[in-house]
């Protein structure tokens, strides 16, 4: 297991390697350059901003010394956020995106998980079909929906519930206070709850039907039992893969909930960046990204083999 | 003797996709303390369905209703927390393949301890003691590891002794035992049937034992019931039921196994060999555990020379894992060898390249164990059985293959309107007459058949068997024959050849292994060998290989037999002639019990 884990780390340099720097070609590629805009900038200006920015060596060049100093990790200055280097920028944003993406996901898992189990255990029951028909609906209305409906719902009207009258702020992050949070983690939990809920019924529904399952009712065992010691595991197979991608999506922002939900996250970045021709910024996320890719399903990969014994890491 | 369990006119049905089953048809029957009721019936017929209804455990779409009495009190439809009292506690199970009937993430002494530690309320410590006694009990070595490992780590038989465990450990007064020793190696079988016979004797457990297999039955049962499409169509005392059947199917049954005292015509065309293998040899490299596991080499093939004579049949017969497939699938060139030559008409196909093999294999064909999963599920049958005609013969207009593909099918008993079907609406045998149909369409010269009719049932097999040999009778077709199945290989072959751990232990004409056999390995595989002759299966003294095939990795595994020349690891043992075509590998005196 440790020698699997050597290599799998080893084996992520040269993945990183390739990534950054087709990251590096393309973003070259596109046409225009950080410092276009409507109102051209005096030609001696611009020369001097370039040079200062490295910006007019010869592409080649370039690419060695962003490399040079990104291992270094030395991500370089934000092109247009002025006074900010990129590790800045990404050091104060990813905290509020993470904080915000562990939080949806792991109220997306406790609540996914258990409504698939539910609907599998009832499978073809109306508790099924409504969890599923929910669960669609979920996936299929986007974020920029269900975030004004939300804001409305408790944000302006305010939602009276057993008496006491609920409202919460309707943006702005105030240094992580809960009250701040509920409604942006709830916009982004609710399509993964669908999702997991999908998952975690499909591949329940599935485990159910195994020979072993019938050997353990045999046994005399109660559907609790049956669940969490003979089903469950087998079952999280297929969440386990899902997750290690999914999760590295969730905690690095959503550019439309920090948007409306006025947040100070880095899920901005990864648009206004590419926009901006800000070739720093988006280097810099495109390797924070990618990262945590690699690292995530590199844990679901040692999930999956504790998971099942029979899978061996080679 | 009182009744344990009295299941009467119990009736399952099944609500399928095609229409409403009624898989158990007015089914009554009556176990009684201590005694064991044998249930035999082919696929379909209904006999494990019955018990899984009587206790509850039938598949979401089924529903059963009758009576199903346990001790006088009623249980069928009982709700799960009364049924949950009397399963895994009173009325334990085995079922049919234990690998995926063993919960694959728990360990062996997990799942043996569960059962125990809720039935009998018993404290962790006991229950692990306990659990290691009776691994003792179902005679698997060195309990206290085996305890801590996974299914997927133990052996077919193994796994099989650990689904006993299981069902023993809470001391039930009745085991439902579902098809317990099929697919297990004939010797592995008879070790697990002696388990089962302790534990009636020993113990006075009763037992219900299910299976297709009359054998398994015959050495066992006190009564038989027969079963066949969901109704009991005989039942009565063994004796009754096997010397004095009265229903035809019970007959034909008994007839399907009778036969296996047949033996085929002898070969009349005598020439040069058709095949010479000489020395194969094939490896493949195994790596260990860990960061810096060796890699050492696994012999599946270890030296195996032989020749096939036109019209001939050469039995291969051996346990799992001895070798027999890699050796047929290295002859046929579909597996690389790593050493030996293989001459086909005179021909070394070492010289040979890819694209004379691929013409050659017009002439050698095969044909595989699982119908269903060696046909492509997506190719109507006619597709598949003209395919091999179009890549060999691809000059052939489409009304030519058609026409041949029509005349085939109704060669190997197919009725060529089903050239559109799908293998799926075919049945097991049909589809394995696909299979030969596929096989035979280019008029091959040797057909090797690798375990081609042990996924069937009994009287399926019987007809597949006597398909094979008017083919070969019509064809002059040479044929390896490969089984584990030592009666099936006897009706058809000629010579036999026996392998263990990838090297002959004995070749002799059929005739003279079968009632000569020299080599202590031979003799346990033939005593093993179960008859539906319930008087001389409980007079049989069996000669048991005890505990498991050895490690084909571990270097004096060749030797178990010859343990005089341990000193001498590199030692192969030597082939003898004892007779006419009669050899026989080295091995030391043993003592018989």
């Amino acid at each position: 297991m440790t020698g699997y884990a050597v290599r799998r780390l080893l084996g992520a340099i040269p993945t990183m390697f390739v990534i950054i720097t087709l990251a590096f070609f393309m973003m070259r590629a596109a046409p225009g350059g950080p410092f276009d805009s409507e109102r051209r900038l005096p030609p001696e200006i611009e020369r001097n901003l370039k040079a200062a920015y490295d910006l007019d060596k010869p592409l080649l060049q370039q690419y060695a010394i962003y490399l040079g100093k990104a291992v270094q990790g030395d991500f370089g200055p934000s092109f247009k956020n002025k006074d900010f280097t990129v590790a800045e920028l990404i050091a104060t944003g990813l905290p509020v995106s993470a904080r915000l993406g562990l939080w949806a996901m792991g109220l997306a898992l406790l609540i996914g998980t258990a409504l698939g189990i539910w609907a599998a255990l009832r499978q073809n029951h109306w508790q099924d079909y409504s969890v599923m028909t929910v669960a669609m609906l979920g996936i299929t209305i986007p974020t920029f929906v269900t975030a004004p409906l939300l804001t409305l719902a408790f944000g302006i009207y305010g939602i009276t519930l057993l008496g006491q009258e609920f409202s919460l702020p309707v943006g702005g992050w105030n240094g992580g206070a809960w009250r701040n949070m509920v409604l942006p983690v709830a916009v982004l939990a609710l399509p993964q709850i669908a999702i997991i809920a999908r998952l975690m019924r499909g591949a329940m529904v599935e485990v159910l039907q195994a020979n072993y399952i019938r050997t353990a009712r045999a046994k005399g065992l109660g559907a609790g039992r049956i669940v969490l010691s003979h089903a469950l595991r087998a079952a999280a197979l297929p969440l386990v893969s899902y997750l290690g991608p999914a999760l590295a999506a969730v905690v690095t922002g959503s550019l439309v909930v920090e948007q409306i939900f006025g947040l100070p996250g880095i899920g901005r970045y990864f648009v206004q960046g590419a926009l901006n021709r800000d070739y720093t910024l988006v280097m810099g996320v495109v390797i924070c990204y990618a990262s945590l890719i690699i690292v995530l399903n590199f844990l679901a990969d040692m999930a999956y083999a504790i998971l099942d014994p029979r899978v061996r890491l080679k | 003797m009182s009744a344990l369990l009295e299941i009467t006119d119990l009736n399952v049905h099944f609500a399928t996709p095609d229409g409403d089953v009624h898989a158990v048809k007015n089914a009554s029957l009556t176990i009684r303390e201590s005694e064991c009721l044998g249930i035999v019936g082919e696929s379909g017929s209904g006999k494990s369905q019955l018990f899984l209804a009587a206790f509850g455990l039938l598949a979401g779409n089924g529903r059963a209703h009758g009576s199903v009495k346990y001790r006088g009190t009623e249980i069928l439809g009982a709700p799960a927390s009364q049924l949950n009292v009397l399963r895994g506690s009173a009325v334990t199970m085995i079922f049919q393949d234990p690998l995926t009937s063993l919960t694959p993430h728990m360990t062996v002494g997990a799942q043996i301890m569960e059962g125990l530690m809720l039935h009998r309320r018993v404290a962790r410590e006991e229950a692990q003691k306990r659990a290691r006694e009776m691994l003792d009990y179902v005679r698997i070595p060195e309990s206290a590891r085996r305890m801590r490992q996974y299914p997927h780590e133990l052996s077919g038989g193994m796994r099989q002794r650990v689904m006993i465990a299981m069902a023993t450990i809470t001391g039930p007064d009745l085991i439902i035992a579902d098809e317990p020793t099929t697919a297990l190696d004939v010797t592995v079988q008879a070790q697990i049937l002696e388990i089962l016979r302790s534990l009636k004797n020993d113990r006075k457990t009763a037992i219900a034992l299910v299976s297709h297999d009359m054998g398994v039955i015959a050495g066992l049962a006190d009564r038989v019931q027969v079963m066949r499409y969901g109704e009991i169509v005989e039942s009565g005392a063994v004796d009754e039921v096997f010397y004095a059947p009265r229903h035809d199917y019970t007959r034909m049954l008994l007839d399907a196994l009778a036969k296996a005292g047949e033996t085929p015509a002898p070969v009349t065309a005598v020439g040069a060999p058709l095949l010479t293998v000489e020395e194969l040899q094939v490896s493949f490299p195994v790596k260990d555990k860990g960061l810096f596991g060796k890699t050492r080499t696994l012999r599946a093939v270890d030296g195996i020379s032989f020749t096939l004579h036109q019209g001939e049949t050469l039995g291969v017969v051996g346990e799992s894992g001895c070798g027999k497939s890699t050796l047929a699938r290295a002859v046929l060139q579909l597996l690389p060898k790593t050493g030996g030559r293989v001459v086909w008409l005179g021909r070394d196909l070492d010289s040979a390249t890819q694209s004379d093999i691929r013409k050659l294999r017009q002439d050698f064909q095969i044909v595989f164990q699982d119908p269903l999963a060696s046909l492509n599920p997506r190719m109507p049958v006619g597709v598949s059985i003209a395919e091999p005609l179009k890549a060999l013969e691809p000059h052939l207009s489409r009304d030519t293959v058609r026409a041949r593909v029509r005349a085939i099918m109704q060669r190997v008993g197919l009725d060529p309107a089903w050239i559109n079907r799908y293998p799926y609406e075919l049945s097991g045998g049909q589809n394995q007459r696909v299979g030969l149909a596929r096989a035979m369409i280019v008029g091959p010269q040797m057909l090797v058949c690798d375990e081609a009719v042990s996924a069937l049932d009994v009287s399926i097999q019987a007809q597949i068997v006597a398909l094979i040999r008017d083919l070969q009778a019509e064809t002059g077709l040479a044929l390896i024959f490969i089984s584990h199945d030592l009666s099936v290989v006897r009706r058809l072959s000629h010579r036999v050849m026996v392998l263990y751990l990838g090297r002959v232990v004995e070749m002799a004409p059929s005739d003279a292994l079968y009632a000569d056999p020299r080599h202590p390995y031979t003799r346990a595989l033939l005593s093993a060998v179960l008859t539906p002759d319930p008087r001389a299966e409980r007079m049989r003294k069996r000669e048991l290989l005890t505990g498991d095939l050895p490690s084909p990795l571990d270097p004096r595994a060749q030797l178990s037999f010859l343990k005089s020349k341990l000193d001498q690891p590199g030692y192969r043992p030597q082939l003898i002639e004892v007779g006419p075509g009669h050899l026989v590998a080295e091995h030391d005196d043993v003592q018989t019990a």
